[in-house]
Formats: C-alpha cells, structure tokens, sequence
C-alpha cells in the first residue's frame, strides 16, 4: 500500500468568515462535545470583520517539542503533526514561548496543553471549511513547502494587525 | 438538569452592586424554553403587578439577556434581549447575533437579568465565576467601533497578564451600547460587533438608563450537556447541508432585497412609504458586490449561512465609511426610504447608524418621518437646525442621526421614536401628524409592505403582533403557520436564527427533543406554551404604561398610510381594506383567545393556568369597556 503524503493544511485568513465551524467540529471531534476554548483551531477577531484560524503551522524545526524538558511532545512520523502525551504534560508553558506563533494553549479545564494534530491526517476542520465552500483552509501535500510553513507561525495580534490594514486600508489605522 | 442548559441564571443589582447566581426552575424552563418565553416569564413575575406603573427607563425596569437551549446547537449564533421595552410598553423579545450566546453558556449561565442602575458608567464583566461591575467612564461616550476595540484590547490585557500560562486568550464577546444608548433615545439598540443590533425594542436606551455601557463576556466552559448527542450530531449535519444548499441566501444575503422587494414585490418603503416600488438599477446587490464589498461571507459563530457582507467605501465623498454591507432592512430603510438609491450613500448612512448604536429600522423610520414633514413644510430648515433633509440627501440624515443621538435640537423630540414624536410635534405644530407615522404599538413598522401582497405579510400582520411594527413577529392564520408569531415565539425562545430555520422548519423541533430530551410538535407549542408567553405579552402590552396605553379599537390596525393605494408601480392602486383587516382581527382574536376588545378572555387565561394575569388584566378591561 502506498504511504500518504504528509499533508499541510493552506490557509487564507483574509477569506475567513468568522463562522467558527471548525471550532465546532474540532471540539467535537476532539472534546466530544462544542467547547471553542478546547477547539485546536481557534478563530480570533480583535477587530469585528478580521477573523481568522489560529492553530499550528507544523515548522520544519518544531521549536515546540524541543523546548519541552518532559517530552511530552513529540512528532507524529506519518502525518508531521506535534502528538501531546497528556499525562506527561506538566503545563509550564515552555511550548507557547517557544513557538513563533504562541500556538499552542492550555486546556481550559484540564493540565495540559492542546495543539492540532491534523486529526491523524483528515482534518475535520478542512472538511467544514471545504463543505461550506469557504475555503479558507484547504488540504496540499507538505513536501516542498519547506520553512514557508514556519511562516504562518505568527502570534494573533501579528496576524490580526495585518489583516486588519489588508482589509481596511488606511481606514483600519484606528483600530490598531 | 434538562439537556441544553447551564441551569444557572446570573442576576446583577446595578444599584447595591449585589451579584449572586440562582439555579433557574426546571419547570419553568420546560415551559417558556429561554429567550423571548423566559424573559416574559421573569418580567412578568417581577413586575407584572405594577406593570403600567413602571418607567421602563427607571432603576426599576429589569435588563434580560436570555440564551436558549439551543443556543449554540442550532446551527447560527443569537442571544435574546428584553424588558419592559420603552417603545411599545409592552415585552419584545430582541435577538442579536454574535457570539455572547454561546460565551454565556460557556460561562455557565443561560441568562443575566439585570436591574436597578448605577450611578456612574460601568460595565459588566463575566469570567466564568469571575462576575465584576467595572467602571466604565473610559468608554463613556465612545462610538460603537471604538467601544469595541479599546474593551476588547483592555479585556485581552487583562486576561494575559492574570492567566499568564494558557497561552493567548481569545477576544470576548461584548453586548453594548452607541451614544445614542447613554442618551436614552428610544431608537437605541443593544449592539454586538459594530455591526449587530437587538433593534426593535429600544433596549439600548434601558442599558443607558442604567448607566450600563457593555457587557464583556469571557466563558472558557463547554456548551452544556445534551440528551442525545448522537441524534443531535446527526442533525447538525443535515442542517449545515440543508443552509449550505441555499446558494442565493449565502451569496447576497437578504441584501439582495433592496433592489427585488421593491422592483419585483412592490412592497419596500420608498420616501416614508409614500411609494413602495422603485425600479433603480443602482440598487441592485450586484453593484453593492461590486462597488463596496470587501468581504463576500460573514457571521457568527456556527453558522453554515453567513448572509452577512462587509462593506466599505474606499473613495468619494463616503470614504470610510465601513460597515456590514445594508442588509434589506436597511438598504431600505436607510436607502430607499430616505430617497437613496445608491451603494455608497446607503452604506454611509448605515455605518452612521451602527456607529452612533441607533436602530436601522426605527431610526430610519423616524428619520423618514421628519424627511416627509420637511416635504409637506411641515417641519422648516430652521426647525431642523438648518439641514436640507430632501430626498436623497445622504450628508443631511447622517446629522440628523448624530443629533438624534445626543438630542440636540429637533433631535430630541425624534430620539423618542416616531410614534412619540408625532404626538409631540403634533402638539407643536397644531395638528395631526400621525398620518406620517408610519409605526403600530410604538414600533416601526418592518421593511415589508402589505399593500402589493406580493410580500410575506398579511393585512394583520403588524396591527395584531405582540411585538407591534416587528416584522420577525407577525400575526398570521392559521396561527400554527410556520410565519406566525407562535412559530416565531419558539425560535426567539430556543433562540435560533430565522434565516437557518427557514431552510427546513421541521429541524428546529427535531434539535429541541434531542438537545433537551423534551418531545414537542409545533401543534402543541402553539397550542399550549407558546400560546401562553403570546397571551402575557399581549396582557403587558395592554397593560402598558405609564406614558400611554393601548386601545385594541384604535392601535390594533395598521398605519394609515397603508390604505391609501399605491401611487405607482405593477400594484399601483391597491392598498390595504378595512373590512378585511377587520375580519382577520376578529378571526385572529377569537384563534388566539381574546375577546371582541382584544383583551385576553378569562377562561383562555385560566385555561393556561395565568389567574394572576387574568386578575391583572381587569385594569384594562375597565379602562377600554368604559371608555
């Protein structure tokens, strides 16, 4: 049987509807139940009409699992995602800080942080985004996409301010 | 706890600064659901045996945001907001879409109910169990857009610096008012990402009243437990196919209304409903895409619609002006109602509007009212401060917005909403100017006409609603019809979006059993509990108070302009018939359980187990049969 390709899921904030369907599926999947603060994918809006999904952006380097003195981190080898064991999480934040994006956050009710794991290869959030014909996320194959993934690794205010002027223009100044 | 529901109702005393939590009754949250049904239920408790005595701008009138059980689960995000609403006397059940539902019952709480009022801005913080009345003089007087922004960063400050280790906080949800709320006009709204108003009610001047500038709310929780989570997940489902099925909705949203509801159904106010058809190209959602669009689809959480659009105008005399794109309510209301037929112009006029947090649909109907009196030479330059306020003329309603707002000049006369300021300035003037306004029971009549029919109301659609001039809350036979305000009653009470009800009405019931676990067909919902919230809104509305009261004989009805035919267009020459309203009404009456005065009969009310509103209702059954 042929391996999959890893995959990465593209991604085009200024198209993002402020929907929310993929924090709906994503706890869902994940949770069992709709809970946006457990969602791995988390949609941010500083300012009303600039949404976009925050979630990991699986670097090249993974500064993530290397900052974690537990190794409760580690790299799934087929898909490329970054696997929490929850049991070895200690919750000391190492990882937030050391991802470019502060990706990574803690588990509202439970000890331990949470970070996409591209749902084992099918992610469910693509899959809404994709029914709902939104297209703000959709599935590529990982390989020559080099360090350009690490670039989406960016913290929510960073990506919030440029939208904010891509969509806005001089107008959005203010909101700043 | 029945599935759905966080059981837990917060309750605030603006006055004493007293927070405390209390367990909402099981029983009753079977029988008025949420929203619309349970802010009747709290408000009638509370007030129901002072009600005509009430202000409903005084410390005494409760503040309601109300979730629903499905809240959050049916596809689509809407919270319910109530009181004694201060245009009608009477309950509205207001709903805004946002996300504040669902951060609510993250929170833990399926509703706030708010009353007395602080003596200094403030605004309500809810963390979790983290619930705080903050000084809000920072925000005091700031426009919707920065409102917005400076309580969102101050909010993310705060919970970064005290929660230092989850990671980054998401922004909250905030509830809030415009200046127009601080300035206790009663076209004020409560208004949820610069955008999204709980416009009919005037609820906006009922947090002002209380000095109460926002509420801010953060819930880190899951949404509650369900009874069915399979059969629910199913569901979900079938409704996000059933919405994402509706390409026309999802692409032009209802904006596509303000170029075909007055072209091809002859039913949308053009120049305060002194026509109701226009045929200007203009008009057409394919040149708002064109000219203003910057983003295609927008909404709130959950939902697979999205009829929303973002507009902004990048050049020209409008530049700036940045808003959703007009839905229909507002491309007519402030569009073809004001005699503007073009993108930018109606664009501008709504972002003022949203800024300023006044109603689109009763602002822009009291700003066409005072537009028609300008015409006639009712009301002179000189009374409005020295604006031009001819048809058409964008730069002249934006003003006359900001001076309704913060109630300079004429403005304070219409900050009162059209049907006050018609009484007020027919005392003025010498005579009688409701002719113009075109409002039942204190609230502005909805952008739908009835006279062409071609439209979904019916002749009694507005005259008989509990809700008065509300055209998501109509009257309709029969009363179980699917339109219908008890069908309407279950969709502000579960709180669910009209726009992804309507793709497949059955759904709605369908979530209810398996999110609560409480079976109900839309037979018995408009035959017993629906039936009931309808019966105590209608005895509060005649109850009324204390400014004016209501007489069935004489505001059961539409406006007057409404039969007079229509000037031009395919349905030129038709207009609504007296007898007809007149025979629906009695049909309507007797269906609903109200006698020939309009008054819910006694037996209809011990029927549904109301004695306390029956007794209630003997004030007004003195004051109408001897008057």
């Amino acid at each position: 049987m042929a391996v999959r390709p890893q995959i990465w899921i593209m991604r085009d904030f200024a198209n993002c509807t402020g929907c929310r369907l993929c924090e709906v599926v994503c706890s869902l999947a994940h949770e069992g139940r709709i809970w946006p603060e457990a969602s791995r994918i988390r949609v941010f809006k500083f300012v009303p009409g600039v949404e976009f999904p925050h979630f990991c952006s699986q670097c090249d380097d993974y500064p993530c699992v290397a900052a974690c003195p537990v190794k409760a981190l580690s790299v799934n080898e087929s898909t490329g995602a970054v696997i929490v064991d929850e049991g070895k999480c200690i919750m000391c934040g190492k990882c937030i800080d050391a991802c470019p994006g502060r990706i990574p956050h803690k588990h509202p009710a439970k000890n331990h942080v949470v970070i996409c794991d591209l749902c084992g290869g099918y992610p469910k959030c693509v899959e809404i985004c994709q029914k709902a014909k939104y297209n703000v996320l959709w599935i590529v194959e990982k390989s020559g996409l080099g360090k350009q993934t690490k670039l989406y690794a960016r913290t929510p205010k960073e990506i919030s301010d440029e939208l904010v002027i891509r969509l806005y223009g001089e107008f959005g100044r203010r909101f700043l | 706890m029945i599935g759905g529901y966080c059981g837990k109702i917060l309750e605030v005393n603006l006055s004493t600064s007293k927070i405390h939590v209390t367990d909402a009754d099981e029983d009753m949250l079977r029988h008025y659901v949420g929203g619309r049904g349970l802010a009747t239920k709290i408000l009638w408790d509370r007030l129901g045996s002072k009600w005509s005595k009430v202000d409903p701008l005084s410390p005494e009138n409760l503040l309601i945001v109300a979730t629903g059980p499905l809240t959050g689960f049916y596809p689509g995000g809407r919270v319910c907001i109530s009181g004694k609403s201060p245009q009608s006397n009477g309950i509205i059940g207001s709903t805004v879409g946002g996300e504040s539902g669902i951060d609510l019952k993250c929170a833990g709480y399926d509703a706030i109910v708010i009353e007395g009022a602080s003596k200094d801005p403030v605004y309500l913080w809810i963390k979790d169990d983290e619930v705080e009345i903050r000084d809000a003089s920072k925000y005091w007087g700031l426009d919707g857009k920065d409102t917005v922004v400076k309580l969102t960063k101050d909010a993310l400050d705060y919970l970064n610096d005290k929660y230092r280790r989850f990671g980054e906080w998401k922004d909250p949800s905030i509830l809030y008012i415009g200046p127009a709320g601080e300035n206790l006009s009663r076209v004020a709204v409560v208004m949820e990402k610069w955008t999204h108003a709980a416009g009919y009610g005037g609820y906006g001047a009922v947090m002002g009243s209380k000095k109460l500038k926002a509420i801010v709310i953060k819930g880190s929780g899951p949404l509650p437990e369900i009874h069915n989570p399979i059969k629910f997940h199913n569901l979900l489902y079938k409704a996000y196919d059933e919405c994402i099925r509706r390409d026309g909705m999802r692409r032009w949203g209802t904006g596509a209304g303000g170029y075909s509801v007055g072209a091809m159904q002859s039913s949308e106010p053009v120049r305060n409903w002194q026509e109701e058809w226009h045929d200007e190209r203009s008009f057409g959602v394919d040149e708002f895409e064109r000219r203003v669009w910057i983003k295609r689809y927008w909404g709130d959480y959950g939902c697979p619609t999205t009829c929303l659009k973002i507009a902004l105008v990048k050049c020209g005399p409008y530049a700036g002006a940045l808003t959703d794109n007009p839905d229909y309510e507002l491309q007519a209301y402030v569009g073809t109602n004001l005699g503007i037929f073009t993108p930018e112009e109606n664009v501008y006029v709504a972002s003022v509007v949203d800024d300023l947090g006044i109603c689109g649909i009763n602002g822009g109907n009291v700003l066409g009212f005072a537009a028609e009196l300008y015409q006639r030479g009712i009301l002179t330059k000189e009374d409005l401060g020295g604006l031009d306020l001819s048809w058409g003329n964008p730069k002249a309603f934006g003003e006359l917005a900001k001076m309704i707002a913060y109630r300079i000049g004429i403005g304070d006369i219409l900050a009162e909403g059209t049907y006050r300021a018609a009484l007020k300035l027919s005392e003025i003037k010498g005579m009688d100017l409701l002719p113009y306004a075109i409002q039942v029971k204190g609230v502005a009549v909805g952008a739908h006409g009835i006279r062409s029919r071609m439209d979904y109301p019916t002749p009694i659609a507005y005259a008989c609603s509990v809700q008065g001039g509300d055209h998501t809350s109509v009257a309709r036979l029969p009363i179980d019809s699917s339109g219908g305000e008890l069908v309407r009653i279950m969709c502000d009470s579960a709180v669910v979006c009209i726009f992804n009800f309507y793709p497949n009405p059955s759904l709605m019931w369908e979530f209810y059993e398996a999110v609560t676990g409480i079976r109900l067909t839309p037979h018995d919902w408009c035959y017993g509990d629906g039936l009931r919230i309808l019966n105590i809104q209608r005895a509060v509305l005649l109850l009324g108070g204390p400014d004016f009261y209501w007489d069935p004989r004489i505001h059961d009805d539409n406006p007057l302009r409404f039969y007079e035919p229509l000037p031009t267009g395919p349905y030129k020459g038709q207009a609504a018939d007296r007898n007809e309203v007149e025979n629906l009404r009695k049909q309507y009456y007797e269906a609903v359980g109200w006698d020939e005065y309009g008054i819910p009969r006694s037996d209809k009310l011990r029927e549904l187990g109301l004695e306390d509103v029956d007794l209630a209702l003997e004030e007004v059954r003195k004051r109408l049969k001897h008057s």
